[in-house]
């Protein structure tokens, strides 16, 4: 059941065409809630459901030329098999949000773009928003626009595809996508040190990808710094090697290569998959190096923080997660209030992190939270006051009457 | 080239726009002078030339809000300007329009190796980014052939390709953050050090907007540690089409090379002419680059040797050492130089399909024949971004517009088979007219509508990007 079930009401639009979603939208008297499979449920709004999961299948596979094209509704799984026959794969790797959310339901390659999901792999070959070609959507007012195409080098006219990519559906909805595509690797090793603390981990993997070597992954997750290399098998026995070397300061390196091992291990990075039991969860986008003072400033916020850390991308993004407790001792800094404690701990504890990430730069996004929470909180990072404007401004001509995904990211 | 005409009431208030611009900047900072103004007059596209009303050259983010402060307040149209290399006409002014350059803004504000980025004032040229932080081993990808002279702050603007884009991307994918201030003089501070936009990716739509959504003061650029080396392998084969499938077959293997360049025959005899970098005569060549320690570059370039041989080359010489691999980089690096020794020539930057390969050299072939106007082919073969080289004689009545025609056909046959009009060059004035073919009215107007946003008045380098039929009514509007 999808963590937005209790909004589901009335009918679902479940449009089959391109051309039925621009008819639901065009005719649509009332806000709609789009959702691609509804696994990645981040923040709230009200409105009837649409989901894009009835516009489905892969239009055009190009092995040679590295492109894909597919519906929005296309199942993510669809997408890798198909990839994966041909040896090839979604380079940027997105996050499979239902470990950590809770939620079930079927992943879609629209949903993916619509939310620029990008896991570890993100810092060595891009995110989602670098891998997408072009679109096709339909807007607020039920047009069928599309913006970039299939190849990979286009600069002909405003790259409408990076806005569209992480637009969450308040833009536009997604119809069709075609996207960049990689060969997977022939091999992975994974160097791991053990025991770092977060400043040294940040430290550590730094001085890695600061290195000729090509890393594709940096993560830090319970106590284990790890670090990934990929590529031809001789290739990466080599770079594994001179990784442990370069990274001696920091202690003994492990190397583990075993296939299943590193597969299991960069999806359970990829995934968040050891914070899934925590009933709140916060995503940090930080200028790595900012790391040192968040954890500084968070052990006043509270040091319960610290211990369920998990580092991403060099230390560049932080996942934190608050448990009960936590959460109650947080809603005792707002004082005496009505509202059920942990609910309120939610609330306190994402004002600060806001606060936080304002402070250093970057921003920060409740990911998952008590359903009551929702209704009291803008999950995403507040722009400052010329974007915002700017971002209303672009609300305003893509979907004038406000009927897409209304509010869920701010603005209007 | 049609442009708007000039506004007779901007040009009439020419002396008092010049006396407010002298409040606001030095002497030195603004050139207003008949002879002097002509320097901007165009850019690397010197087909099409305009001196403008007047150029300044600002020197910090604060005097660029007050010049677009000043002219939004008096109506007068903005063209931004990095170096002037832009193939396309980016910079092209009006007569009624103030040249706002970048360059004296050229300095290095943070050099950060923990985090892997540099900030940069977007008048710095590309190579001198790279420069500025090679002593520590790293670099900026992005590599236009400009880059030598190109700026920053027009890379963002066009969002600027290079050879080695195949691994590495574009500018968009290497820029992290910018400072830009919009034409009524608000700065904006957008992305950072951080990675990824917290709200809508507006960074994204600046990236490529060819100056007409801000002025782009200072920039926030990834920087990687270099390779431990690189090195190249040539192939010749008898037809495009079999080199065609090579470099598709090269990608389905799983190498992920730095950079695959391709030459047609035309092109690497006026190379071989002028450069003699021991290419052979065949019909089409390959420069395959990969990276890595001396061994991985071993074992990749022999896992596309082999490729390369499963298609029967004429020619496969794989580089062993750094004098042989400057040796193969020699002709692909002059030719441009070669071909424009032959005669003038127009350089196109359309983008296709890989798999169309064959097809679209064949038809341009046929073309050239038609239009009797000859074309050398040269371009990045891995990404499908095609650089058709037509020769005509400028000095000839009539055969820029018969080259223009030639290439307008070329740009259409991109579009046709999947492609663009432009992959890493821009449209500028150049491609502005042919914008309704790769895109629909309404797919035209939802990107006026950002412009709408950023600049209602439409002052920012306004007759780009679209066909000038589709911006006019809003260019009037806004007047």
């Amino acid at each position: 059941m999808s963590g937005a079930a209790n909004f589901r009401k009335d009918a679902v639009l479940r449009p089959e065409s391109e051309t039925d979603l621009a008819e639901a939208i065009a005719s649509a008297n009332s806000p709609l809630r789009i959702e691609g499979g509804g696994t990645r449920p981040v923040g709230r709004c009200a409105g009837k459901l649409l989901t894009t999961s009835g516009i489905a299948g892969i239009t055009l596979y190009e092995p040679g030329a590295l492109t894909m094209v597919a519906k929005a509704g296309t199942p993510l799984a669809e997408i890798a098999a198909a990839l994966d026959a041909e040896n090839q794969q979604l380079a940027f790797e997105p996050m499979d949000h239902r470990p950590l959310l809770g939620t079930d339901g079927t992943p879609t390659i629209g949903g993916v773009f619509a939310a620029n999901v990008s896991g570890p792999r993100r810092i060595q070959c891009g995110a989602a928003r670098d891998f997408l070609l072009g679109v096709r959507f339909v807007d607020g007012q039920g047009r069928i626009l599309s913006n970039g195409g299939r190849v990979m080098k286009n600069v002909t006219g405003y790259d409408l595809v990076k806005l569209m990519a992480g637009n969450r559906g308040t833009l536009g909805v997604l119809s069709e996508v075609s996207f960049k595509v990689l060969p997977q690797p022939e091999a992975t090793a994974t160097v791991m040190l053990e025991g770092l603390d977060l400043r040294d981990a940040v430290k550590a993997m730094s001085a890695a990808l600061g290195s000729p070597f090509d890393v594709a992954g940096a993560a830090h997750v319970q106590n284990k710094t790890v670090l990934r290399v990929e590529g031809f098998v001789a290739s990466v026995t080599y770079r594994a090697q001179a990784l442990s070397e370069k990274l001696g300061k920091f202690g003994a390196a492990k190397t583990l290569t075993n296939a299943e091992e590193n597969t299991s291990l960069w999806q359970s990075v990829r995934d968040v998959t050891a914070l899934g039991t925590y009933p709140a969860v916060w995503r940090l986008s930080l200028k790595p190096g900012d790391t040192e003072s968040l954890f500084l400033k968070l052990r006043r916020l509270h040091d319960g923080f610290l211990g369920k850390t998990i580092l991403d991308w060099g230390g560049g993004l932080v996942w934190l997660a608050a448990d009960r407790e936590m959460l109650m001792d947080m809603s005792m800094q707002a004082g005496p209030n009505d509202h059920c404690e942990p609910d309120m701990g939610v609330r306190v504890g994402h004002m600060n992190l806001q606060e936080l990430a304002q402070d250093l730069g970057g921003h920060a996004t409740l990911i998952k939270a008590p359903e009551e929470v929702w209704p009291h909180v803008n999950a995403f990072q507040p722009e400052p006051p010329p974007l915002a404007a700017l971002s209303d401004g672009i609300r305003q001509k893509f979907d004038p009457r406000g009927v897409l995904n209304r509010g869920l990211m701010g603005g209007m | 080239m049609e442009m708007p005409k000039p506004n007779p009431k901007i040009l009439a208030r020419k002396a008092e726009f010049l006396a407010q611009l002298a409040n606001i900047l030095p002497p030195d900072a603004i050139i207003s002078d008949p002879f002097e103004t002509r320097a901007y007059e165009c850019d690397a596209l010197t087909a099409y030339k305009c001196p403008p009303l007047a150029a300044v050259l600002p020197s910090s983010t604060a005097e660029v809000a007050d010049v677009l402060r000043l002219c939004h307040r008096m109506g007068v149209p903005v063209v931004p300007r990095g170096a002037g290399t832009s193939l396309a006409g980016g910079a092209l002014p009006t007569a009624d329009s103030v040249i706002l350059g970048v360059a004296r803004m050229n300095e290095v504000l943070e050099t950060d190796y923990d985090n892997r980025f540099v900030r940069v004032q977007t008048g710095r040229t590309n190579l001198s980014v790279t420069r500025a932080v090679e002593e520590h081993g790293f670099f900026y990808a992005p590599d236009p052939s400009s880059q030598l002279a190109c700026a920053i702050a027009g890379n963002i603007a066009m969002n600027s390709g290079g050879a080695h884009c195949l691994k590495y991307g574009v500018t968009t994918n290497n820029l992290m953050g910018v400072t830009m201030v919009l034409m009524d003089g608000t700065v904006a501070e957008l992305g950072g050090a951080h990675l990824d936009a917290g709200g809508l990716d507006l960074l994204g739509v600046v990236c490529g907007s060819e100056g007409q959504l801000g002025v782009v003061t200072e920039a926030t650029l990834r920087i990687l540690h270099k390779p431990e080396g690189a090195r190249p392998v040539l192939i010749g084969f008898d037809s495009n089409e079999v080199a065609g499938h090579c470099v598709s077959d090269i990608i389905k293997a799983g190498v992920l090379p730095v950079a695959i360049e391709f030459m047609d025959r035309p092109c690497i005899r006026a190379t071989e002419a002028f450069a003699g970098a021991g290419y052979p005569d065949c019909e089409a060549l390959l420069i395959v680059e990969v990276e890595g320690s001396e061994d991985e570059i071993d074992v990749q370039l022999g896992k596309i040797s082999e490729i390369a041989r499963t298609h029967n080359p004429v020619e496969l010489r794989q580089s062993n050492s750094a004098d042989e691999s400057a040796r193969i980089w020699l002709g692909r690096k002059s030719a441009f130089g070669a071909m424009g020794q032959i005669n003038d020539y127009m350089c196109l930057d359309g983008t296709i399909p890989v798999s169309q390969l064959p097809y679209v050299l064949r038809r341009i072939g046929e073309m050239s024949a038609e239009f009797g106007l000859g074309v050398g082919n040269v371009f990045h073969a891995g990404d499908g971004n095609m650089h058709p080289l037509i020769l005509f004689d400028a000095n000839k009545p009539g055969d820029l517009e018969k080259c223009e025609a030639f290439g307008a056909e070329i740009l259409k046959l991109c579009v046709e088979v999947g492609g663009c009009l432009t992959g890493e060059h821009g449209v500028g004035v150049e491609k502005r007219d042919l914008m309704s073919h790769q895109y629909a009215p309404e797919d035209l107007d939802i990107q006026m509508a950002i412009k709408d946003v950023f600049d209602p008045k439409w002052l920012l380098n306004p007759a780009k990007v679209f066909p000038l039929a589709a911006s006019e009514p809003r260019r009037i509007a806004a007047e």
